[in-house]
């Protein structure tokens, strides 16, 4: 037959001889799609990325440096200043770091405290992600209703410490303060009604056309790859792998609570939004376990040692010794033993990590921060490459970086 | 769980024992020392032997020590999420010699390598392309280092007649204050009988 004998057609690819298709071109740092303060030097081939150059340092404040020269409480606010969006997560790995350097811990009543409100900083991490992901991709509703949402989480952080964001209200020993019951009922009474906000965000999204073609098998990770390049949280979950440290290492009560882990089958952008989507159905399931249990489970929310927690106010009123104790404790601090140690929490961008080295003074001898977003930051010349431009907001968005742990 | 640290440690005792400085088990990590030249050997060891697979690259840090001969401590952190058990490495170095890069084994290693480099000056032999990362665009010295001063050498504002961002050296209206809570007594540099703070401090159980 004839038609045979024809060269099979080419698509054009636009392609002229003599064409010079290759730029160079900079995303960034001041770009909406870029997270924060993300420089990108993307290498492209007309419209191909065949390199990415992430530039990243302009947020640094040198955290680790300021902290050598603060006591262990003094630190501690720093640690709500690295990922601000989910912030009292960051203060639980540092507490917990301190906590098994002095060898206590904490009481129940100050460990469900801890775990509920890790969870609403999981919600308010990934609702911010979620939402913002979509945006990058097009979507302007989602990040609306989220932030509303996001409102309503932030008015719980005020309530239990004062402050919006920069609670510092996980400390070493325990919690700041207790809870107020009527906190406790209007935290399990958002529960319900969230999880339709949920399902009002997914039914704009999870089936929508367009956020499905610019995120389905877009930014694939195989999970060999994701282990060796040092992933963790969704970025692993997303690619099969059913790990999570709140089951493989817990801490805290979390293994006395009921939840499961969502994983991903292709790791790719969309498996990722959809693992973030059931995470916080199930933080949601934790949080009303937790404030179940807070109603019953009365008693001290920090340590009972006046040598690393200081006494209540009321006290210091009264007795001589508690006033010496709170004075030392905010002027000199506690010290504490030699030695390092290394505490992991499973924060809402994965795996958030404190090595802390200490001399046996009052002060941190070196404070490494693990930051999860880091190593997936890292990797986005091997996500991107071979993508088209678009696809870089794409992948940048589904990954969930925030400088402010980056660039620390 | 201790239980099974202390078996990773009497089998890395086992399998690479002449190869391990040091290897000890301190509030349930397990911690190995290894020689500069020994990281990458090793570092696959653990990566590949069945029973360590540590599969994933947690960390590389630095750690200043500046009155040692070799000042850095280069600690990687790994774990193994399918036997789900840490363990850290740790090896030795100086400003001048570098530590075998071990990107080629991990991927991941690249920035923070990178990262130890510009905080501490670590040299990493072998790795591909060891620029600064966190600091600024043509940054002058490593500032994690503890003789590197806080507040650095170098301030910058934006310039209104120039037009551009310009860089000064640091101008205090106060010197850094740096509150010594250690001794009782301000200026007192030789341990006073009765004074234990001024001794070694006290360990866990309040034992000095």
């Amino acid at each position: 037959m004839a038609e045979t004998e024809h060269p099979p057609v080419q698509a054009d690819s636009g392609k002229r001889a003599g064409d010079e298709r290759k730029f160079t071109i900079n995303f960034g740092p001041q770009h909406p799609a870029a997270h924060g303060v993300l420089r990108l030097v993307l290498e492209l081939d007309g419209e191909v990325v065949e390199r990415v150059d992430p530039h990243i340092g302009l947020l640094h404040r040198g955290t680790e440096k300021l902290i050598e020269y603060k006591t262990y409480l003094q630190a501690l606010p720093y640690f709500d200043r690295l990922d601000y969006v989910a912030p009292m997560n960051q203060e639980h790995a540092y507490s917990l770091a301190v906590e098994k350097l002095v060898g206590v811990s904490v009481p129940k009543r100050a460990q469900l405290i801890r775990v509920l409100y890790s969870e609403i900083g999981r919600l308010l991490s990934h609702l911010l992600n979620v939402t913002t992901q979509a945006l990058d991709v097009g979507a302007l509703t989602p990040p609306l209703w989220g932030f509303e949402e996001r409102e309503k989480l932030m008015v719980f952080y005020e309530r239990a410490s004062g402050s919006r964001m920069h609670a510092a209200y996980f400390r070493p020993g325990g919690v700041h303060q207790d809870l107020p019951p009527e906190l406790i009922a209007d935290i399990y009474a958002f529960c319900d009604p969230f999880l339709k906000v949920c399902d009002d965000i997914e039914d704009l999204l999870t089936g929508n056309r367009i956020f499905k073609q610019r995120n389905v098998d877009i930014g694939v990770v195989k999970l060999d790859d994701a282990w060796e390049r040092g992933f963790s949280g969704v970025m692993v979950r997303g690619s099969g792998a059913a790990w999570d440290l709140r089951k493989a290492q817990p801490y805290e009560c979390y293994d006395e609570l009921a939840f499961d882990i969502p994983i991903g089958k292709n790791g790719d952008c969309y498996d990722r939004y959809l693992v973030r989507m059931e995470e916080m159905r199930q933080a949601v399931r934790i949080m009303r376990q937790c404030c179940e249990r807070l109603t019953t489970e009365q008693g001290p929310v920090t340590v009972d040692n006046h040598k690393m927690v200081p006494p209540r106010r009321a006290e210091m009123k009264a007795s001589m010794e508690a006033l010496i104790h709170h004075f030392k404790l905010y002027t000199e601090g506690y010290h504490v033993a030699k030695g390092e140690v290394y505490a992991a929490v499973e924060a809402p961008k994965g795996e958030f990590g404190v090595y802390l080295v200490s001399d046996g003074t009052n002060r941190p001898y070196r404070c490494k921060i693990r930051a999860p977003s880091f190593p997936h930051l890292a990797a986005m010349d091997f996500l991107c490459r071979g993508h088209m431009l678009a696809d870089v907001s794409a992948v940048l968005g589904s990954i969930d970086i925030v400088f402010g742990e980056i660039d620390r | 769980m201790d239980d099974a640290v202390s078996k990773l440690a009497a089998y890395l005792g086992d399998r690479i024992g002449p190869k391990l400085l040091d290897a000890e088990i301190a509030l349930g990590e397990l911690t190995v020392a290894v020689a500069r030249d020994n990281i990458p050997e090793i570092i696959q060891f653990l990566r590949d032997d069945s029973r360590c697979r540590f599969g994933s690259l947690i960390d590389i840090c630095g750690v200043d020590y500046p009155d040692r001969e070799e000042r850095f401590d280069v600690v990687y952190h790994l774990l193994s999420p399918w036997l789900n058990h840490r363990i850290r490495v740790r090896t030795k170095t100086d400003a001048a010699t570098p530590v075998p890069s071990i990107v080629g084994l991990f991927p991941g290693a690249d920035w923070f390598e990178r990262e130890a480099y510009d905080l501490y000056g670590i040299l990493f032999a072998g790795h591909p392309d060891l620029r600064r990362l966190l600091t600024d665009y043509g940054f002058q010295g490593h500032p994690l280092r503890k003789d590197f001063p806080l507040t650095g050498f170098v301030e910058l504002r934006y310039d209104d007649t120039l037009k551009r961002v310009v860089y000064e050296p640091v101008k205090l209206m106060q010197e850094y204050r740096s509150f010594d809570f250690l001794s009782p007594w301000e200026g007192m540099g030789t341990a006073i009988p009765g004074d234990e703070k001024a001794g070694a401090a006290p360990d866990r159980d309040g034992k000095s």
